[in-house]
């Protein structure tokens, strides 16, 4: 990879402790590169500082050391091609399931400028995505009319909506039941499938990774840094059957025995270069 | 709605308020005649809606007075709330800064300051409005700022890497978000305006019920007294249902979906 999309070079994180003494080491050497258009699932032990590299990816934390690029330009605030998307919904109660997902259409430009006089086809590629997601027909719907499965779908539409050039997933389908989750899978894979928006996904769940990463990164212990890096050769698009087959079974298996040694604190064997 | 279409529990929820008001004004009556309390110690709620009605004229025009100073206190205390609520909640420095300074004012008794504000603004309707204004505010800036406060950070990060701007996330998230709390302030701050506006006028009026009630009790028609404080209950109770209306229409979301709604209440 000679020019990743997404480049962190030996970043540190380090949050200020809630008194003067010594901060929390949320990240430390932590290396990793994306290319263009590829989906990379993060997987590690809860707290080991998943969700600060996403913060720190889309620049709403400025790293403590190291360096971040992301389309070649050093990241030094929050970007704008970003779309997010979390494990709370976070849809806006007050707004219907149509408004919510046009949000980000109301803030980047030249969507912001042109929403008034283009309404209408807006409107209708709001409608379209809520269709390509299962959601026809709950436009007018409030959030707490729908389901979490179905609020988790519309909050995907919104973080998709802009057309972001990249695309962070905070552990999106954490709190879904399995059924919801696994259908949503395969919703995310279909929608990466036609838009190949670059995507990195945080997630515990090792079998959630294999089905949509084309790379999974195993991260360490806090002070999280990436501690394996591996390839997932599986064919597209993948389906609930190849989730039975021998090499998902394998690559989850694998993952698995890594993700406990790290949860040890030892390092898994045999180390991967990481590519840098 | 029809009456006979409600369940039976509704209408017993709807009829409270009533049977419960209606229980007090007969324990009163029935106990102001066992005891034979004297009308200008106690008088009886019959005897108080005698002179109700029979002064009608001059209560209704000092209750009118009232009513306007304390919608302008009110209205000032609205504007300037949501302002420095907006302000406060927004930003750490603000925050930090005036709040010792906002709570130490609104502990200061409104009374105390209701002489000072009549050196400078003579007798009347100004020191009214100010008092109305300064007894009611506190509570919308404490709702305000706490709903601005309570936007979920993972919001601000969704629309923060959107390249939104900090009006942005205010216009689009933390003005929607704090309606509710501001609401809820309102239906509170209303009933204090009343208090502050009342207090003022007996303290330093020529108008209003406020004193209508100090002229009543220096000639001792304790009767008139009580009209008046029935007349500002009253006044109270229907602001305060006119805001809990306006709460429904504009921030039903809110309850609907189950969002907390706090209440900070001042005095
Ligand atoms: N805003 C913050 N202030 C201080 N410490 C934080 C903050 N956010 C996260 N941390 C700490 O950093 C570590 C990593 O957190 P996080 O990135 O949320 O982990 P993960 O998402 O993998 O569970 C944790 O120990 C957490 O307590
Ligand atoms: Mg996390």
């Amino acid at each position: 990879m000679t020019h990743p999309f997404v480049h962190l070079h030996k970043v540190g994180l380090t949050y200020a402790g809630a008194d003067s003494g010594a901060g929390t080491a949320a990240l430390e050497q932590c290396t990793l590169g994306v290319a263009k258009g590829e989906f990379v699932a993060v997987v590690g032990p809860s707290g080991c500082g998943k969700s600060s590299l996403m913060k720190l990816v889309t620049g709403l934390v400025p790293p403590s050391e190291g360096s971040i690029e992301v389309a070649g330009r050093e990241v030094d605030g929050p970007l704008k091609i970003v779309g997010m998307a979390f494990q709370n919904p976070t849809l806006l109660p007050w707004r219907s399931t149509l408004a919510n997902v046009m949000l980000p259409l109301e803030i980047v430009e030249p969507h912001r400028s042109r929403l008034r006089s283009d309404k209408a086809a807006y409107v209708a590629k709001a409608q379209r995505l809520l269709a390509t997601v299962g959601l026809t027909g709950f436009d007018d719907k409030p959030p707490y009319q729908l389901s979490g499965g179905m609020q988790q779908r519309a909050s995907l539409c919104r973080s998709l909506i802009h057309e972001p050039e990249l695309l962070m997933l905070d552990e999106p389908f954490g709190a879904l039941d399995a059924f919801t989750r696994e259908e949503l899978w395969a919703v995310l894979q279909d929608v990466w499938l036609q838009q190949r928006f670059t995507c990195i996904l945080v997630t515990h769940d090792l079998r959630e990774a294999v089905f949509l990463a084309d790379r999974v990164l195993v991260m360490s212990n806090r002070p999280g840094r990436i501690v394996s890096d591996h390839t997932v050769p599986l064919p597209r698009p993948r389906t609930l059957a190849t989730t039975f087959e021998k090499d998902f079974v394998d690559i989850t298996q694998r993952l698995r025995e890594e993700i406990s040694l790290v949860r040890q604190g030892k390092s898994p064997v045999p180390v991967h270069e990481v590519a840098a | 709605m029809k009456w006979q279409s409600l369940s039976r529990t509704r209408r017993v929820e709807l009829a409270m308020p009533w049977l419960v008001t209606l229980s007090m004004v007969l324990i009163w009556e029935i106990a102001v005649i066992a005891f034979k309390v004297p009308s200008f110690i106690l008088p009886g709620p019959w005897e108080v809606w005698q002179t109700l009605v029979r002064f009608h004229g001059p209560i209704w025009t000092h209750a009118l007075h009232t009513l306007f100073t304390t919608v302008v206190g009110f209205a000032i205390a609205v504007v300037f709330g949501v302002l420095l609520g907006i302000a406060i909640g927004s930003s750490r420095l603000v925050y930090n800064g005036l709040y010792p300074v906002l709570i130490g004012f609104n502990s200061v008794p409104k009374v105390a300051v209701v002489p000072v504000l009549v050196v400078w603004f003579g007798i009347g309707t100004v020191p009214a409005v100010i008092t109305a204004f300064m007894i009611s505010f506190f509570p919308i800036v404490v709702n305000v700022a706490t709903g601005l406060a309570t936007v979920e950070p993972e919001l601000s990060d969704v629309l923060r890497s959107l390249g939104a701007k900090r009006r942005d996330i205010l216009m689009k998230v933390g003005l929607p978000r704090a309606m509710p709390y501001l609401f809820a302030s309102l239906k509170v701050a209303i009933t204090l305006a009343f208090v502050g506006s009342v207090i003022s006028e007996t303290v330093a009026a020529n108008e209003g019920i406020g004193y209508l009630m100090i002229q009543a009790s220096s000639r001792f028609q304790i009767p008139l007294v009580f009209a008046g404080l029935v007349v500002i209950a009253a006044l109270g109770i229907v602001m305060y249902v006119l805001f809990a209306l306006l709460e429904r229409r504009f921030t039903g979301w809110a309850t609907r979906s189950n969002q907390p709604t706090t209440i900070a209440t001042g005095s």
